[in-house]
């Protein structure tokens, strides 16, 4: 019989106390996510009330008559700097520079991660370091003479101009921001790659080579049509950290219609002409942050999807 | 002017030589297995011969065209890895075909070769399959079938069935010496197994620190080992070698073989190897495989020279097929191999018959045969 009962009594008091464990590491858990959201809640009800409800109400309150009037007013009307024509021009020069400087980057990461690992040369582990120092050089080191380069480049589109009447992008801000964003970008991407096909069978390779296909053909079909998984977390990772650059916005592109948006959004809150528009500020930056919001959710799927793929992959 | 020739092959990688001057060749239609441990080389021998690796020294001629220097493609060679190496973003009909697509073959004669291959293979119901799909053994089959597809000179096969399991493996090796014998082609074969070198070579090259310890038949291979190491390493249950002395009475010369607590036993050879003359006196290892060394009712009626004597049996290891007796000489342990119902008891002695026309005798400093 003790046999029986003894085992059941201890279960029933370490149910109590593991009933307390978690309560306390969920009551913290909780506490935290509180914590971290609080902003994110204060922004979006904000951004659904009219200045009269934000100057007499409570901060955390929901909108007692909600109304999207702001968010086309940041879309639309705002004032950025001395133009008042919303964000909507500096939200597309974002898209406009994000989406090929992700795509290059990302491309260009993997074909870096492809040689280092599948096409080695003497030296390759000093490259792949040299490589990984990128993503450790403080950007603002870099500020000024990268500032030098874009003007060299600039001043060659301006010749290139003169001569065939077209400067191929060079001097254009939106350009140099994609070549900033690109050059400093490859260290990481380079990193995410190079890990990832350092477990790529190398077979494969070389069943491709047998096969008769050539350096680029193996990239195109056998290298990147099997990188789905590190392919979306390079380009979630790639995709957040240049939309909220604002370092590298600001010093090449801080003024004038090429803005990109958080560079936009910047000059929208600090505008110092009226009443502080609370409500569409809040817009704004709701709109500014959805682009990487979307990102996550949509990839984020993609991502998990992509790593169950790979696993029964034989 | 055999098939496939290699000349003197030499592999550094810095200053450490791989392959140290590989002589092999291959007649058409030949089946040459690279048999030897892990890191002996065999597998860099066949990159090299696919054009995966370049070699440092030396020729290799396929159908007399030296194609060391050819990019692998341009080789009209086929290779089967190890672990297959399909494409998994591909169906099996696109793997099978991916070659011929690199090479500009039109999409029509590209069906028309993958329906061919693929009912020579029994695969025609696996086609629009991911690799993630299929077992081991289809995959197997594919990764052939890709290899096939092509009609090379030469088939290139590395380990093709070490991610099998046994029974698979037995099939799979029946398949293969099947396909051989059907298609009539070359193939060059690498594996650690030698029981798969046995039964499908024509050829075997035995490897051993990059070098060839021994190239011949599988009979010539598995009878007359060139030295120590060939003789311990082909056969399961492996060769017995047994330290022994060389005794010379008068006439002929006898093998002396000690016992634990007992008399030595003394077998005399009529027909000892020249070489052995210059042994008398000294210790050599007397090489006899387990199944030259059998019960007295078991034993090669014809053999010209049956030597039979007591031994004291330790183990017993009844195997289905055959029974397999221990028992201790020379201070090491000794397999023989008798028939499944012999009678015989652990801890008894027993009549063992030594058959010394299948013996061999190895010098022990310098581990060779002696002839």
């Amino acid at each position: 019989m003790s046999a029986v009962t003894s085992p059941a009594r201890p279960a029933s008091s370490g149910m109590s106390a593991r009933t307390i464990n978690r309560i306390v590491i969920y009551g913290l858990l909780a506490l935290f996510a509180i914590f971290y959201l609080m902003p994110l809640f204060v922004m979006l009800v904000t951004s659904f009330k009219t200045m009269d409800e934000i100057q007499n109400g409570n901060m955390l309150a929901l909108p007692q008559s909600p109304t999207i009037e702001p968010w086309f007013k940041a879309w639309g009307e705002t004032c950025v700097g001395l133009t008042c024509a919303g964000i909507k021009g500096y939200f597309w020069n974002s898209i406009k520079m994000v989406v090929p400087a992700v795509l290059i980057s990302t491309l260009l990461g993997a074909l870096n991660g492809y040689v280092l690992t599948k096409w080695r040369f003497r030296g390759h582990t000093l490259v792949f370091a040299m490589m990984l120092f990128a993503c450790f050089i403080p950007f603002q080191s870099v500020l000024l003479p990268m500032a030098t380069i874009l003007g060299s480049l600039g001043r060659f589109g301006a010749t290139l101009q003169n001569a065939t009447g077209f400067n191929f992008g060079l001097g254009n801000s939106t350009v140099n921001l994609v070549f900033v964003h690109v050059v400093y970008g490859l260290g990481f991407t380079t990193l995410f790659f190079r890990n990832y096909y350092e477990a790529f069978p190398t077979e494969l390779v070389k069943a491709a080579q047998v096969d008769g296909a050539s350096f680029f053909q193996i990239f195109r079909r056998i290298m990147l049509p099997n990188s789905m998984p590190i392919f979306v977390v390079t380009v979630i990772y790639q995709f957040t950290n240049i939309w909220n650059d604002f370092l590298f916005a600001s010093a090449y592109a801080g003024t004038g219609d090429v803005m990109p948006m958080t560079v936009a959004l910047n000059n929208v809150v600090n505008t110092s002409t009226g009443v502080v528009e609370y409500n569409v500020n809040m817009a704004a930056a709701m709109i500014a942050a959805l682009p990487t919001l979307i990102v996550y959710v949509v990839a984020g799927r993609y991502f998990v999807r992509g790593l169950m793929a790979g696993a029964v992959k034989g | 002017m055999a098939f496939l020739e290699i000349d003197g092959l030499k592999k550094r990688f810095g200053n450490v030589e791989i392959l140290k001057g590989i002589d092999v060749e291959l007649e058409k239609g030949g089946f040459l297995v690279l048999v030897g441990p892990s890191g002996c080389g065999k597998s860099t021998l066949l990159n090299t011969i696919a054009g995966l690796e370049q070699i440092t020294e030396g020729e290799i001629r396929v159908d007399g065209r030296a194609i060391n220097d050819l990019h692998p493609s341009k080789r009209d060679i086929a290779m089967v890895f190890q672990s297959y190496a399909l494409y998994p973003n591909m169906t099996v009909a696109g793997n099978i075909a991916f070659g011929m697509e690199m090479r500009g073959v039109p999409a029509a004669e590209r069906q028309a070769a993958i329906d061919k291959v693929a009912k020579i293979l029994q695969i025609g119901h696996l086609l629009n399959r991911k690799p993630s799909q299929l077992s081991g053994g289809q995959r197997q089959r594919v990764a052939m079938g890709r290899a096939l597809v092509r009609d090379p000179k030469l088939f290139l096969f590395d380990e093709p069935l070490s991610n099998l399991d046994a029974k698979l493996r037995v099939d799979m090796r029946i398949e293969i010496k099947r396909l051989h014998a059907t298609t009539g082609t070359t193939i060059v074969y690498v594996t650690h197994d030698q029981i798969e070198a046995m039964t499908l070579a024509t050829k075997i090259a035995v490897m051993r620190d990059g070098e060839v310890q021994q190239f011949g038949t599988p009979a010539e291979i598995y009878n007359n080992p060139t030295n120590i190491f060939v003789a311990d390493f082909m056969g399961s249950p492996a060769m017995n070698l047994i330290p022994a002395k060389i005794d010379g009475n008068g006439s002929g010369l006898s093998v002396v073989l000690d016992r634990e607590a007992r008399q030595p036993i003394v077998l005399s050879m009529p027909g000892a190897p020249a070489g052995l003359a210059a042994f008398k006196d000294k210790p050599v290892i007397f090489g006899v495989r387990p199944e030259a060394l059998t019960d007295p009712e078991g034993a090669e009626r014809n053999g010209s020279n049956i030597a039979t004597a007591d031994c004291h049996i330790e183990v017993v290891e009844p195997a289905g097929s055959d029974t397999f007796a221990v028992t201790n000489l020379g201070g090491k342990g000794v397999v023989a191999r008798l028939r499944a119902d012999a009678r015989i008891q652990p801890g008894t002695s027993t009549p063992l018959a030594f058959n010394l026309s299948k013996a061999v005798f190895f010098d022990p400093a310098t581990e060779k045969r002696i002839l």
